[in-house]
């Protein structure tokens, strides 16, 4: 392995990380989003979701991968692949931050709520002062832990041609014929992403505990 | 012109296809689980240096993809003159892989199993093996049941990776399906619709079990 090698793997570890973060994010607040039309309770839309995240859970990411990538164009919707994988990366977080923002909701304690009516505070100023940063700090070890779950499944978008930190491994031993040590050095830089996002966790989780009920 | 007809037709294929997957997965989730228990077993003798090096390998594993851990086994391997058939690569990753994951959540629970227990057994002349099979294994694992059951689908999904290395399970079915007849919708939609199957049917199961613990009386631990 060269200078070239390595250069390869630093930019496939970029194009896994900038895809990751970008579902991550959309994730997250989709997550919230629908725990939040969950909670409301609005019949056929609250089993459409949870037949949605039921799917999302079981479907794995290579299938959904292929199945956006290659069954939306004779739909009539075109996709690059990058948009592709996005889509699907974001398809599966969203379900299971869903699962983790809604368990947040219903945990959190009554009384809170009826200081705050009995204060005359708004629904929204409640939720958005009052509810939503506690319940940040609650869920951020889950869904830091959903994180590096979708990094770990991230290299399913290479099955599309997406050029990501497992793929590039392919690339550089085309060349070399040499594929342990891409392949080790591919393992090495996950474990740094994965290893500061479990960093991450235990920190969060830390935090989560001091927050005093 | 009609697209279910033809996904019809090919019906073998995909049905070869899910008995792989099915065949990979029970295998590996019935070894895996047997590597987890026994690595439980072996920390229950606290010998130092070989809790480390469980622990290191198992965290390993954690911070990996498990394509990572198959693309080693199938390209990387046969550098070092080891070479094997993608099925056999693609089974042992998932045996290594899930068998950590295994491990690491029983450990969880086995931390937090209540210590009274093991002394009453030991006061009671119970040996370490008798004390592991008759009284930690049960409680842990129906206590682990729930952490478990979303494991089995985590490798049951995992699975589907292989087709990466060409493994034909049913991705790489459905996948073939699609290139032959251009029908990628009516394919992929069969393709879910069997995962989804098979992770409804191993929810069901994780929770008869887990009644079945409740009967038993280990729901406390």
């Amino acid at each position: 392995m060269d200078a070239m090698a390595w250069q390869l793997l630093i930019e496939g570890a970029w194009t896994t990380l900038w895809i990751s973060g970008v579902a991550i994010a959309f994730g997250v607040v989709i997550g919230l989003v629908i725990a939040f039309i969950r909670m409301m309770k609005i019949p056929v839309v609250d089993q459409i979701l949870v037949v949605y995240i039921s799917l999302a859970r079981a479907t794995p990411l290579v299938t959904l991968v292929l199945f956006l990538f290659l069954s939306l164009p004779t739909l009539g919707i075109n996709m690059d692949k990058t948009l592709a994988a996005i889509v699907a990366l974001t398809l599966n977080t969203s379900a299971f931050n869903a699962e983790i923002w809604r368990n947040a909701f219903r945990n959190f304690p009554r009384e809170q709520r009826e200081a705050a009516e009995s204060v005359g505070m708004r629904r929204w100023t409640y939720f958005r002062c009052i509810m939503l940063p506690q319940m940040w700090i609650e869920s951020l070890p889950a869904l830091v832990n959903e994180m590096s779950f979708l990094i770990k499944g991230s290299p399913a978008i290479a099955v599309i041609g997406v050029v990501d930190l497992t793929r590039v491994t392919n690339r550089i031993s085309s060349d070399t014929y040499e594929p342990l040590s891409p392949i080790l050095a591919a393992g090495l830089l996950y474990v740094v992403i994965i290893g500061l996002l479990l960093k991450l966790q235990s920190m969060a989780e830390r935090k989560a505990k001091r927050l005093a009920r | 012109m009609n697209q279910w007809g033809i996904i019809w037709a090919a019906r073998e294929s995909f049905f070869n296809g899910l008995l792989a997957t099915l065949e990979l997965f029970i295998i590996a989730a019935v070894v895996g689980l047997a590597i987890g228990i026994f690595l439980c077993y072996v920390m229950e003798y606290q010998q130092r240096l070989v809790d480390r090096m469980i622990i290191g390998f198992v965290s390993l594993m954690r911070a990996v993809p498990f394509l990572i851990l198959a693309y080693l086994l199938y390209y990387g391997l046969p550098e070092v003159g080891i070479s094997m058939e993608a099925w056999t690569a693609g089974l042992l990753a998932l045996i290594i892989y899930h068998g950590a994951y295994f491990f690491e959540i029983l450990r969880s629970q086995r931390r937090l199993f209540s210590a009274g227990y093991i002394e009453a057994a030991v006061s009671q002349g119970f040996s370490r093996y008798k004390i592991f099979k008759r009284i930690v294994l049960p409680n842990i694992f129906s206590s682990a049941l729930p952490l478990l059951g979303n494991q089995l689908i985590i490798c049951l999904k995992d699975t589907a990776f292989l087709c990466i290395i060409t493994v034909q399970e049913i991705t790489a079915a459905a996948n073939g399906v699609q290139s032959t007849y251009f029908i990628p919708f009516n394919a992929f939609i069969v393709a879910i619709a069997l995962y989804w199957g098979i992770s409804i049917l191993l929810e069901l199961m994780i929770k008869r079990l887990s009644h079945y613990g409740a009967k038993r009386g280990m729901t406390h631990a």
